[in-house]
């Protein structure tokens, strides 16, 4: 009895979320993603790694409904969301950040994060012409919960500032900030820490790591760095030229004769390259 | 330094303020367009020739007061352009710029044409109730209709001002035309916006259709205040809200002066080019306008 309500809970703490499963991208003949399957666990996070060109990013696009695959499906607690427009795949929880930040540069950090908010707003164009009143409501009780996550990443002081004039580390911040603001149940993180320097990487990593205690958030990311991916991840999936060639733990992984090889080269390889 | 006729020049100048915010409005649907969905509509003077017919119509053909043919006119338009929308310009996206440029250009002579088989050629007059008295203020001698015209005009771009940069819809919309697909990633249906955007170029038009038609009368010419909108927008830069306000002002006042101290020297007509020939001047010098954006592409 004992050892089933164990296991149950187990299985529910591990509950699929995300499952990529067998899907593919092509673009002319270029093949951007061949064949990949992924799991996603809710409130865990997964880490996407592997050379530029493998894919990753393509196979983010594909789940946040930018490209859609050619073959294979993505289902999201159930439900499929292959075909699914990128608004809708938004509106259902699945929120992301870009590998080039991409703010809206002219405006403010507020205004950017409560663009965020947008999908979680229930009045429409229409309506919210004809309600005013109702929908300035509705603004003022999004406005609390942007006060909350502009608190959260310590933004206080540049509510006002435009994005364009923040330092890189901070426009990485306010994206995840805009992020967050759609309470999304997965997010996908495009190289959050890429460009930044250690200071920066640390913070971030930290942000990712309260986001996930605190809301039990699922998280995918996409990074280079080695040492923080290993730090933060529960599972790690490599790729290389379009495919995944690993999946597992941090410790997994790094004892993989696939992930070694296609990082360091094989021997042969190695010693090839060395004449 | 020689006489300058001061008060000529300050009169002429007032008419050309007034004027040019009329083609600022103009100017206004144009940017929206361009700016939301990337798409340059050439059929914008269509667009207001065909309210202003409408408008008329209403009074003269069905009698209505000049209030509710105005309203007729303003409903009439955005219902059309949001139809356009969906109907020819919703199929050309994703498609090269030209056709989308090709298809607004042919609607506009299907307009012109339309517009006269429906209305007949001759020139119509749309009934405001405003007199002919000229307003005198100072030294100004101010015609009414460009009093009233300039006053909505510069009353909408300042509401709309408002509502593009501090409410809600505004901001999204300000982020579709900024990063389309970013905005969708923030759960933005796209094209609910662009259908916003056309809707809005249709009550622009509306609005201008009805005051330059209320000034110039109704007939086919009227589109031509649309080809005016071209040197302000490479004026002001074309993707600049507050660039379409400015351009609308100095090619109002530059059509002005050369209105009233070039036509007489010339025998008249170089207020309808001397504008053009700025535009050339300004393409030259900065492509990308006053305010617009310039483009830094990488090669």
């Amino acid at each position: 009895m004992a050892t089933n309500a164990i296991e149950a809970i187990a299985g529910e703490r591990r509950r699929v979320q995300l499952a990529v499963s067998g899907v593919s991208k092509h673009f002319g003949g270029l093949c951007a993603v061949e064949d990949v399957s992924l799991s996603v666990a809710a409130g865990s996070i997964t880490s996407i790694i592997g050379p530029n060109g493998a894919g990753k990013t393509s196979l983010l696009n594909m789940i946040s409904g930018v490209y859609k695959p050619d073959t294979g499906t993505i289902t999201l607690e159930g439900r499929d969301i292959t075909r699914a427009r990128p608004s809708e795949v938004a509106a259902l929880g699945v929120a992301r950040t870009f590998q080039n930040i991409a703010l809206f540069g002219g405006m403010t950090v507020l205004d950017n994060i409560m663009l965020g908010r947008h999908v979680r707003m229930k009045s429409g164009i229409l309506s919210s012409v004809i309600y005013w009143g109702l929908a300035q409501r509705e603004e003022v009780a999004h406005r609390a919960r942007v006060e909350e996550l502009i608190e959260f990443l310590q933004l206080q002081d540049l509510r006002k500032q435009p994005t364009s004039a923040l330092a890189y580390g901070l426009r990485k911040r306010v994206e995840l900030g805009r992020a967050l603001a759609l309470d999304p149940k997965v997010l996908l993180l495009d190289e959050p820490m890429g460009g930044m320097n250690q200071e920066e990487k640390e913070d971030m990593a930290r942000y990712i790591l309260d986001v996930n205690g605190a809301w039990g958030t699922t998280i995918i990311l996409i990074e280079h760095d080695m040492a923080v991916v290993m730090d933060i991840s529960d599972r790690v999936a490599v790729f290389d030229r379009g495919r995944k060639i690993a999946d597992g733990t941090p410790g997994e992984v790094q004892r993989d004769r696939a992930v070694i090889a296609a990082y360091l080269g094989t021997r042969q390889e190695r010693a090839e390259a060395a004449e | 330094m020689p006489d300058l006729p001061w008060r000529f020049i300050l009169i002429l100048s007032a008419n050309g303020l007034l004027v040019g915010s009329m083609y600022a409005l103009v100017a206004l649907g144009f940017v929206l367009i361009y700016k939301a969905t990337d798409a340059i509509n050439f059929a914008q003077g269509e667009f207001v020739m065909f309210a202003g017919f409408l408008a008329a119509g209403a009074s003269n053909l069905a009698g209505f007061p000049w209030w509710i043919s105005a309203l007729l006119a303003l409903l009439g338009m955005v219902v059309f352009a949001f139809g356009l929308e969906r109907v020819v310009l919703r199929p050309l996206l994703g498609r090269p710029v030209i056709a989308v440029v090709m298809a607004t250009l042919g609607l506009g002579f299907v307009l012109r044409g339309t517009a006269t088989l429906a209305f007949g050629g001759g020139t119509q007059t749309i009934p405001l109730p405003v007199g002919d008295e000229p307003f005198l203020l100072g030294p100004l001698i101010l015609p009414p209709i460009e009093l009233v015209g300039a006053a909505v005009s510069l009353g909408f771009l300042a509401a709309f001002g408002w509502f593009f940069l501090k409410s809600r819809i505004g901001v999204a919309m300000r982020a579709v035309a900024s990063n389309q697909q970013v905005a969708m990633a923030m759960g933005i249906n796209v094209r609910r916006y662009f259908a916003l955007a056309w809707a809005l170029a249709g009550v622009v038009s509306a609005l201008g259709g009805v005051l330059w038609g209320a000034m110039l009368g109704v007939d086919n010419q009227l589109a031509l205040v649309g080809l005016k909108v071209f040197p302000v927008m490479i004026l002001g830069g074309l993707d600049s809200i507050l660039g379409a306000v400015v351009g609308g002002l100095i090619v109002g006042v530059v059509e002005s002066l050369s209105a009233g101290f070039l036509d007489p020297l010339v025998g008249g007509g170089t207020k309808d080019f001397i504008p053009y020939l700025l535009m050339i001047a300004v393409l030259m010098v900065r492509p990308e306008g006053i305010f617009g954006r310039r483009r830094i592409e990488r090669v």
